[in-house]
């Protein structure tokens, strides 16, 4: 009878212990679960980053030629630059100048670089157009500025440094395999060897690319295409962004959690900015064409529009942000203002304020960065338009950076401005780090104080 | 030039008139004892607003209107002969009277009546230079003349300046209300443009893509939305299969298990995903995701297409990680712990009291995190654009490319701002319908988010 008993409890134990060992078994593998998805973000932060990195870093480096070149008068035949005579005209002053560039611009550049590079090897016979195939386009153009600008250099040597065709980087750098048929190659095998034999005697360097960060873009120099152009559309919109959203942002954020009475119109406001805040950001786009291009006729591709644009759409950031801020502040804070009689108004903006700005001004410089990053609505309003100049003020062509990288996308010339691309992706990813980092250092900074 | 010379000079008298009411008020109650209602600075705010409020406005609307009617009045006076003259044309001559008339001076010869319209147009911007200034000035005189004899021991200044800036603060927050009116007219208006062309059916309901740009302008193409719309879905199921479980896993982890120096380190660093720009992951899927996936389906005998509905989705996917994990994230640990204090009382493992207690629990907040994390997929444009491949087909096969509702948005607005056709005016009725779509998934969630909070507060 004992023995019996036992054995049922017996049972029942080794069944209540092989089911607690199967839950605990699952509690393992829920555990081991939720382990994995995090490992597996993390993992897929890490692929991000190694991929741009590896791509784009080496990118900062581009093949330079640097050779001696002589500023053969013969071939620079140009008469001194004119000057403005007395009684004459701005405007003929102006013509006569740039008749005078235009004879410059006659002048056969390519010959001197050629001579340049035949000079260096005086026994060997090159064919010009194998020479020339290796410097990028814009170069001579460059040679020719040199001289408008000094027109004194003709005669001399000079050591110059020239960027490298694009195909002529790809080869060097190993980014076009060697093994192709001369069919499939972008150069032709003399150009190669040439190329091959400068860079061993140290003629042809890799150096930093200071072309990328000084340049525009540019369509016939692929070598030469940099970011100037949309550094400054980008920074421009910036500005708009932070003169135009930010204040509207934050007015609109203090009027509605301090002053909003409870009614259906400040409950239509606050719906409004959340769902303000989840539109697609193309939508803002196509509101920018309609409205702000359609009707009102502003240019398009200009920053104005643009900054317009994405200042809209940083709006609600701002506001929220701006809110949240507000709401951390203590009520009691609010409460001695208004209890030793500061009005409403003054409690605010003597007391409150102060005390939310570290929120305030981080909330700020995300909204700022989310807007540098912005790409498709800019699309919609033409700035994916090829500029070729810096602009100078919000109403000149421009693009962005974001854009930039669009359009380098999808440039032909994929083996080379794949990395180009990568390498204005770090860019650009430099600076939204640089912001969010110093917005973090300024809320720090400004804590500590309050 | 004059114009910002004209508002430097507005806004130094306005400092000056602020001054000028500061003092006396001050004055005011020094001699006669008395307390004022208000202090000097507002007193001289209140002065400053009516010098420099009025006038820069009428300065602003004087800067608008003068040019228009220069240029009016100057192409009225032209001769005949130049009467047939083209817009472009008439540009360019207006500009070489402007050289003329601003002493630069012209290329060639100079027309007797180009001289003519010259002179004309320096005498009439003289006039009209010295008229802006004069009512300019006149009217920032006037107003803080006005202002000034207001000035006195009660007057409440404060209470005058306090109304100013909360009508200021009102205006600002009414830009938010203004931006979404902005938002549904010009959509509305283009959209009701497109269908004059197209049918509502028809583009509602159909099922073949093809805009096509003709120049006979009699066959405007097929506009059929559903194999975009059908597209849209694709690409954002996948990604939210991506997403849902690894971000809804991390949250789990997050929020449970993970030691809080662990969790310190790996949330900002999954939170990074959410900070990058979308074009940054459109090449990433170009460059990296796209030929791994044709590498890895060439392996295994299918043919996976570089760029395809699987590419954009997983690299979307990856995008909205962030999202879905630190909105559940924060969810979840708005359980209250006495619900899992009872669980695991009641002998549960940890895993049980998440899975059939705090999970039940934080369902409405999380499917609003998964409603949210949706309508941001179906809004997604960059990474569409460059990893999907712009196939506008009714398929079924997720290795194969797709397009969808923002793909198309670009591809038929890009470049082309008459709006004229329908190839450039459908844009704006897939826009009214994306608009449309994620505002409806917008406040489904936030109702979900809202309706759950109220239990637990």
């Amino acid at each position: 009878m004992e023995s019996h008993t036992l054995s049922t409890q017996d049972v029942l134990h080794e069944r209540m212990a092989k089911k607690l060992k199967q839950r605990h078994r699952r509690e393992r593998l829920f555990k081991f679960a939720g382990l994995l998805a995090t490992c597996l973000g993390l993992a897929f932060v890490a692929f991000l980053f190694i991929s741009i990195l590896s791509r784009g870093i080496p990118a900062f480096w581009q093949s330079t030629i640097s050779i001696p070149v002589y500023i053969d008068p013969e071939l620079v035949a140009v008469e001194a630059p004119p000057e403005r005579e007395p009684q004459e005209s701005q405007a003929a002053f102006k013509a006569r100048q740039d008749a005078w560039r235009n004879g410059l611009m006659r002048v056969s550049w390519n010959a001197v670089l050629a001579a340049a590079v035949a000079d260096l090897y005086p026994q060997e016979d090159f064919a010009v157009r194998d020479v020339l195939a290796l410097f990028t386009s814009a170069e001579r153009h460059r040679l020719r500025d040199l001289v408008a600008q000094d027109p004194s250099v003709i005669g001399s040597t000079l050591t110059l440094n020239f960027l490298a065709h694009a195909n002529v980087d790809v080869w060097l750098r190993g980014n076009i395999s060697r093994d192709l048929p001369d069919a499939q190659q972008q150069l032709p095998p003399k150009v190669r060897a040439l190329a091959d034999r400068m860079a061993a005697d140290g003629y042809i360097q890799q150096r930093f690319s200071k072309a990328l960060f000084l340049n525009t873009d540019s369509r016939s120099s692929a070598a030469s295409a940099g970011l100037s152009g949309a550094f400054m559309g980008s920074l421009f919109m910036m500005l708009i962004v932070l003169l135009l959203a930010v204040p509207v942002g934050v007015a609109s954020a203090i009027y509605l959690e301090e002053f909003a009475p409870e009614n259906t119109w400040t409950n239509v406001v606050e719906v409004n900015i959340n769902n303000l805040a989840a539109v697609p950001s193309i939508v803002f786009g196509l509101l920018g064409a309609a409205l702000l291009i359609g009707w009102f006729k502003l240019p398009l591709s200009a920053p104005l529009v643009g900054g317009l644009v994405l200042s809209l759409m940083a709006l609600p950031t701002v506001i929220i942000a701006t809110r949240s801020a507000l709401q951390a502040v203590p009520s009691s804070v609010r409460d001695a203002a208004l209890g030793i009689g500061a009005s409403k108004v003054q409690m605010v903006f003597h007391h409150v304020l102060p005390l939310a700005l570290p929120g305030v001004l981080t909330g700020a410089i995300l909204a700022v960065a989310q807007s540098l990053g912005e790409t498709a609505p800019l699309l919609l309003i033409g700035m994916n338009a090829f500029v070729a100049n810096v602009p100078s003020t919000p109403m000149d062509q421009a693009t962005a950076l974001p854009v930039q990288i669009f359009l380098w996308q999808g440039n032909e010339l994929r083996n080379f401005f794949e990395a180009r691309t990568a390498a204005a992706i770090v860019v650009l990813l430099a600076m939204m780090l640089g912001l969010n980092l110093f917005a973090v250092w300024l809320r720090k900074r400004l804590e500590k104080r309050w | 030039m004059s114009g910002s010379t004209l508002a430097i000079v507005v806004l130094a008298m306005m400092a000056m008139v602020y001054q000028l009411a500061w003092w006396r008020s001050r004055r005011q109650a020094v001699a006669s004892g008395e307390r004022p209602h208000s202090r000097p600075r507002y007193h001289g705010a209140w002065v400053a607003f009516w010098c420099a409020g009025p006038a820069l406005l009428v300065l602003g609307l004087w800067s608008l209107i003068e040019p228009l009617v220069l240029q009016a009045s100057l192409t009225a006076n032209l001769p005949d002969s130049q009467a047939q003259l083209s817009s472009m044309q008439v540009e360019q001559l207006l500009r070489r009277i402007k050289d003329l008339a601003s002493g630069y001076g012209v290329v060639g010869e100079v027309a007797p009546y180009e001289q003519a319209a010259a002179e004309q147009w320096q005498r009439l911007s003289a006039i009209a230079a010295a008229a802006k200034w004069v009512l300019v000035l006149l009217v920032a005189g006037v107003g803080s003349r006005w202002a000034l004899t207001k000035v006195q021991l009660t007057f409440r200044a404060r209470h005058q300046v306090e109304k100013l800036i909360k009508l200021l603060l009102w205006g600002c927050s009414a830009i938010a209300i203004l931006t979404t009116v902005g938002i549904v007219f010009s959509m509305f208006g283009e959209a009701l443009r497109f269908f004059a062309f197209v049918s509502p059916v028809d583009f509602f309901f159909g099922t073949i893509w093809n805009p096509s740009f003709s120049s006979t302008g009699h066959d405007h193409g097929d506009y059929g939305l559903l194999p975009l719309l059908w597209g849209t879905l694709m690409v954002s199921a996948i990604a939210l299969l991506v997403a849902i479980p690894v971000g809804l896993m991390t949250a789990i982890y997050m929020a449970e298990y993970a030691p809080a120096r662990f969790r310190s380190f790996a949330k900002p660093v999954i939170e990074i995903l959410a900070g990058i720009p979308t074009i940054v992951y459109g090449v990433f899927a170009l460059m990296a995701v796209g030929p791994f996936f044709a590498t890895v389906g060439a392996w295994l005998g299918i043919e996976i297409r570089a760029t395809s509905a699987l590419t954009a989705g997983v690299v979307m996917g990856i995008m909205i990680v962030p999202f879905v994990s630190s909105l559940s994230d924060d969810i979840i640990s708005q359980v209250p712990q006495s619900l899992r204090d009872g669980a695991l009382g009641l002998g549960a493992t940890h895993s049980e009291t998440i899975r059939q207690v705090v999970l039940p629990a934080a369902l409405p907040g999380i499917v609003g995190a998964f409603l949210l994390a949706t309508s941001r997929a179906i809004g997604e444009t960059m990474i569409v654009v460059l990893a999907a491949g712009n196939s506008p087909q009714l398929h079924g096969n997720p290795f194969a490319a797709v397009s969808t509702v923002t793909v198309s948005i670009v591809n038929q607005l890009t470049g082309d701002t008459d709006f004229a056709g329908p190839q450039s005016l459908v844009a704006f009725a897939l826009g009214l319908t994306l608009f449309v779509i994620t505002l409806l998934l917008n406040v489904v969630a936030l109702y979900i988010v809202r309706k759950y909070r109220e239990q637990y507060e």
